[in-house]
């Protein structure tokens, strides 16, 4: 096992993330391209080119490459778990140079920028233990345009589940086209304030055009879409039929006096990469 | 309407234009974003002529080779953040195309109106797109202090578009329309 091969294929995941996006999420743009004219047209057209160019190029397809953003999942067998933080942290520095990524870590007392994409807390590491020999790592670099529209809403339990939907269907007009739209949209109900959020955050690893398994669930995402895209913001909020490509709800079981709804907005540059490192060393992205 | 513009636009050519209209410029063109626009509202001494170029609200990311700079991707960054400087730093340095994502407020949109000027959208995201787009990078200002993302970066542009007229020198919004 060594080091800096799988370094190097941390790299080669962010590289993937950046510069190639899901085919879930290039289908329903080409689904939206169909639908819309005008302006609108131009927009996804102009998305469409870019993400073409970005792919064949190897160039990534937005300046901003995001905070990174890493979600592991570990087999509790793996043999080196305790490496795995210094890879991640590594590949980042290394990927920075060599993709390469916009510096986008900055001190928030003394507004310096720490220049390789890594500082405290940063990249942004959740962890999960699972049974099994391997480690699954999904890169899902976050841009700070759609990050900025995020939403926590503390509702009164007593609006319910319509409260909960006239939440997010406002908070998403009110974004306008500051997230980039078409956007996909996370919703966490439930749980506590950080955890509607980040639940919020996970729904968004969910492929674009994947209903949630409970049927109930499933209804009120599809109603959810209808609504939000119902509002004419369109791709870039020119004006246009699609606003959002998807929204995907998760929840938790929440305080009886509780009702957290955590908003979380990916714009229609929904990147995502995998990565599974096995307990020999070797390892694929994908 | 469609219109190819050289950089800097005259007064006239701006006024022709019209919400929805698609242009492309041509030119030189800097970017500035919440820093940049800052610093340049307290400075009284700059060494490159804003007002011959256009506006790019943008945070490109940038790669040195052989000793020289060259644009990796360049969308736009969002433009409502500009929205607290953005009046003054049109009377300021005469800027009249503005080009960047998700629109601006009624500041930036009187101001437009009295000075002569667009705010243009480029589709966000698109940033190897706008890359492409840029034949030179000819100069960078205050790269220490700021970082990469909020230095200004002056890029000289080929057919620079399609960037849609969101909105004019006559008080018209897409963003007020839609909402």
């Amino acid at each position: 096992m060594e080091n800096e091969s799988i370094e190097d294929g941390i790299v080669a995941l962010i590289k993937k993330a950046e510069t190639e996006l899901p085919s879930d999420v290039v289908n329903a743009l080409k689904k939206a391209h169909k639908v819309e004219q005008g302006i609108a047209k131009t927009q996804i057209e102009t998305i469409l080119k870019n993400i073409d160019l970005a792919k064949k190029s190897g160039r990534p397809m937005c300046q901003d490459t995001g905070i990174q953003t890493f979600f592991v999942s570990i087999g509790i067998d793996f043999p080196y778990i305790d490496k795995i933080k210094e890879w991640i942290v590594n590949g980042v520095k290394k990927a920075t140079k060599e993709v390469p990524l916009r510096p986008n870590t900055v001190d928030p007392f003394l507004g310096k920028n720490h220049g390789d994409n890594t500082g405290e807390q940063i990249p942004y590491i959740n962890w999960d233990i699972n049974d099994g020999t391997d480690v699954k790592i999904i890169s899902f670099p976050k841009g700070g345009g759609s990050e900025n529209m995020s939403k926590l809403g503390m509702l009164k339990p007593g609006v319910g589940i319509e409260g909960v939907k006239d939440f997010v269907v406002d908070e998403m007009i009110k974004a306008g086209g500051n997230p980039c739209p078409p956007t996909v949209v996370g919703v966490g109900i439930g749980g506590g304030a950080d955890l509607s959020l980040k639940l919020g955050k996970k729904a968004l690893l969910r492929p674009v055009g994947v209903r949630h398994n409970d049927k109930t669930i499933a209804a009120i995402e599809k109603e959810l879409i209808e609504r939000i895209n119902k509002s004419g913001i369109g791709p870039m909020g020119l004006g246009g039929k699609t606003t959002v490509l998807d929204v995907h709800i998760e929840k938790a079981h929440r305080h009886p006096a509780s009702l957290p709804v955590g908003i979380v907005v990916q714009c229609w540059a929904d990147r995502r990469a995998e990565m599974i490192i096995h307990s020999d060393g070797t390892w694929e992205v994908k | 309407m469609e219109y190819h513009f050289d950089v800097p636009v005259s007064n006239e050519d701006i006024r022709k234009l019209n919400v929805g209209d698609i242009i492309y410029v041509s030119g030189k063109i800097f970017t500035a974003r919440d820093e940049a626009h800052h610093m340049m509202l307290e400075k009284d001494n700059i060494s490159f002529d804003p007002s011959e170029m256009a506006l790019f609200h943008c945070g490109p990311l940038m790669k040195k080779e052989n000793g020289k700079w060259k644009v990796v991707s360049a969308g736009p960054t969002t433009s409502s953040r500009m929205e607290i400087f953005e009046d003054k730093f049109i009377e300021k340095y005469g800027i009249n195309v503005i080009i960047g994502k998700g629109g601006m407020g009624e500041r930036t949109e009187k101001a437009l109106q009295k000075y002569g000027g667009v705010y243009t959208a480029y589709t966000g995201g698109a940033g190897a797109l706008a890359a492409d787009r840029v034949d030179e990078v000819l100069g960078v200002y205050w790269l220490a202090e700021l970082g990469m993302p909020e230095a200004v970066w002056i890029f000289k542009a080929k057919e620079f578009g399609p960037l849609v007229v969101a909105m004019d020198s006559h008080g018209k919004s897409i963003y007020r329309d839609i909402k």
